[in-house]
């Protein structure tokens, strides 16, 4: 019976200790399985890696200025930058920044503006966007704000790839020239996510040459791909939009973005979709300090 | 052995009977591949979409095999049709891989 009992005893203390253990084990396992995750978000430091996307750049291209990377392939070769500095004795945007200014300045059907619609009656604040809308938890570019401004004032919504959003954003972004590019991310999850998003969108390889952002635009900036020079990718949003000779026209960020991924071979996500425009807010933001440049010129 | 002109007309309708029949299921058969090949094209493409990353030659291959189709050139359907789900394939697996591989090419403090 005593034997029974030290059996029964000894059973009940193994249980309680097994099972002590297993919650040890259990919790052990939780906590790693949380631990990346938080150590993703106690680790991402927006203005530490925007330093270090700069000087990335800095050390790469040693004799560039850094407020000259916002001219893009300009700053990296010498027989660019004496055409370009020609040309822009009569700029090739020029028509299209006359068209919108005029478009900005005339009223809609309900008599308000565009002006209505932005702080400082939209002149000189192109360095601010993209921002981040605490209300809707997205990033809210410049080309989404005219739009929405529209919206709000009975018209329609004008096309992102469209000469006209390209006018408005070039007269805007004339306005601002010199203005350093100030983009904020607020202390909220959300904008740090967005922020997070762009950059993930940035390295990522898509279509079907496997090619992400930062092939041409942090690997190759300054080499040829064919005839072109890839710019940058420091200052690249700066210019923007640009007169590109190869489009004989105007284009917008969106246009940009599209034109990007079909060169790889991918198929273009929609204008202003959540990835282009937290692509934007991450480009921007580790652009912060440099001038803006547009509207601009390209080959 | 002697066969009749009867017996000789009979076997000769059946092995003609039996030819068209044989094409005839042939053809069926070969545009029921196709609709095969190109549902699991389809498939794989609209997983593509989901991981937001669909490829330019995926829709043309697919645009190819339905035209080719259009046309009752059922070889060079299944051709794209397949051409098409092997490029899908290759997008869903850039994505899925690049969702932990895009780090190595991160400019980091």
């Amino acid at each position: 019976m005593r034997a029974y009992r030290a059996l029964l005893d000894f059973v009940g203390r193994a249980g309680r200790l097994l099972s002590v253990r297993f919650l040890l084990i259990s919790l052990a396992t939780l906590l790693l399985a949380i631990a990346p995750a938080s150590a993703i978000a106690d680790d991402a430091d927006p203005a530490k890696e925007a330093r270090a996307f700069q000087n990335y750049f800095f050390k790469k291209f040693p004799n560039v200025k850094p407020d000259d990377f916002a001219n893009g392939p300009y700053a990296l070769n010498e027989d660019m930058r004496r055409q370009w500095e020609e040309k822009e004795q009569f700029p090739p945007y020029e028509f299209s920044l006359e068209a919108g200014k005029e478009l900005f300045a005339k009223p809609f059907a309900n008599g308000k503006h565009y002006a209505d619609c932005f702080p400082d009656s939209g002149i000189g604040i192109r360095q601010n966007y993209p921002q981040f809308d605490g209300k809707s938890g997205k990033v809210v570019t410049l080309e989404l704000a005219l739009n929405q401004c529209r919206e709000a004032n009975g018209e329609k919504a004008i096309s992102y790839a469209g000469d006209d959003m390209a006018a408005l954003t070039a007269y805007m972004a004339f306005t601002s020239r010199g203005k350093p590019f100030d983009i904020k991310i607020p202390d909220d999850p959300r904008a740090l996510e967005a922020y997070e998003d762009g950059k993930r969108y940035f390295y990522t390889r898509r279509g079907q040459l496997n090619f992400s952002c930062a092939t041409c635009h942090v690997q190759n900036p300054g080499e040829r791909l064919r005839a072109e020079v890839l710019a940058p990718a420091l200052g690249i949003l700066n210019a923007m939009p640009i007169y590109r000779s190869e489009w004989g026209n105007m284009g917008t960020i969106s246009r940009r973005f599209i034109t990007c991924n079909s060169q790889v071979r991918g198929v273009p996500l929609e204008p202003q979709a959540e990835e282009y425009r937290n692509l934007e807010y991450f480009l921007s933001y580790v652009s912060n300090g440099l001038p803006i440049s547009g509207p601009g010129s390209r080959p | 052995m002697r066969i009749s002109l009867k017996t000789l007309l009979r076997i000769g309708c059946t092995m003609a009977s039996t030819i068209l029949a044989g094409s005839a299921a042939l053809a069926v058969s070969t545009e029921a591949d196709f609709r095969q090949a190109y549902a699991a094209a389809d498939a794989a493409e609209k997983q593509a979409g989901i991981l937001r990353n669909q490829w330019i030659v995926t829709e043309a291959a697919l645009a190819e095999a339905s035209r080719a189709a259009g046309k009752g050139d059922f070889d060079q359907a299944i051709a794209a049709a397949k051409e098409a789900e092997a490029l899908a394939k290759a997008s869903i697996f850039q994505a899925t891989g690049e969702k932990a591989a895009w780090k190595n090419l991160e400019i980091r403090p």
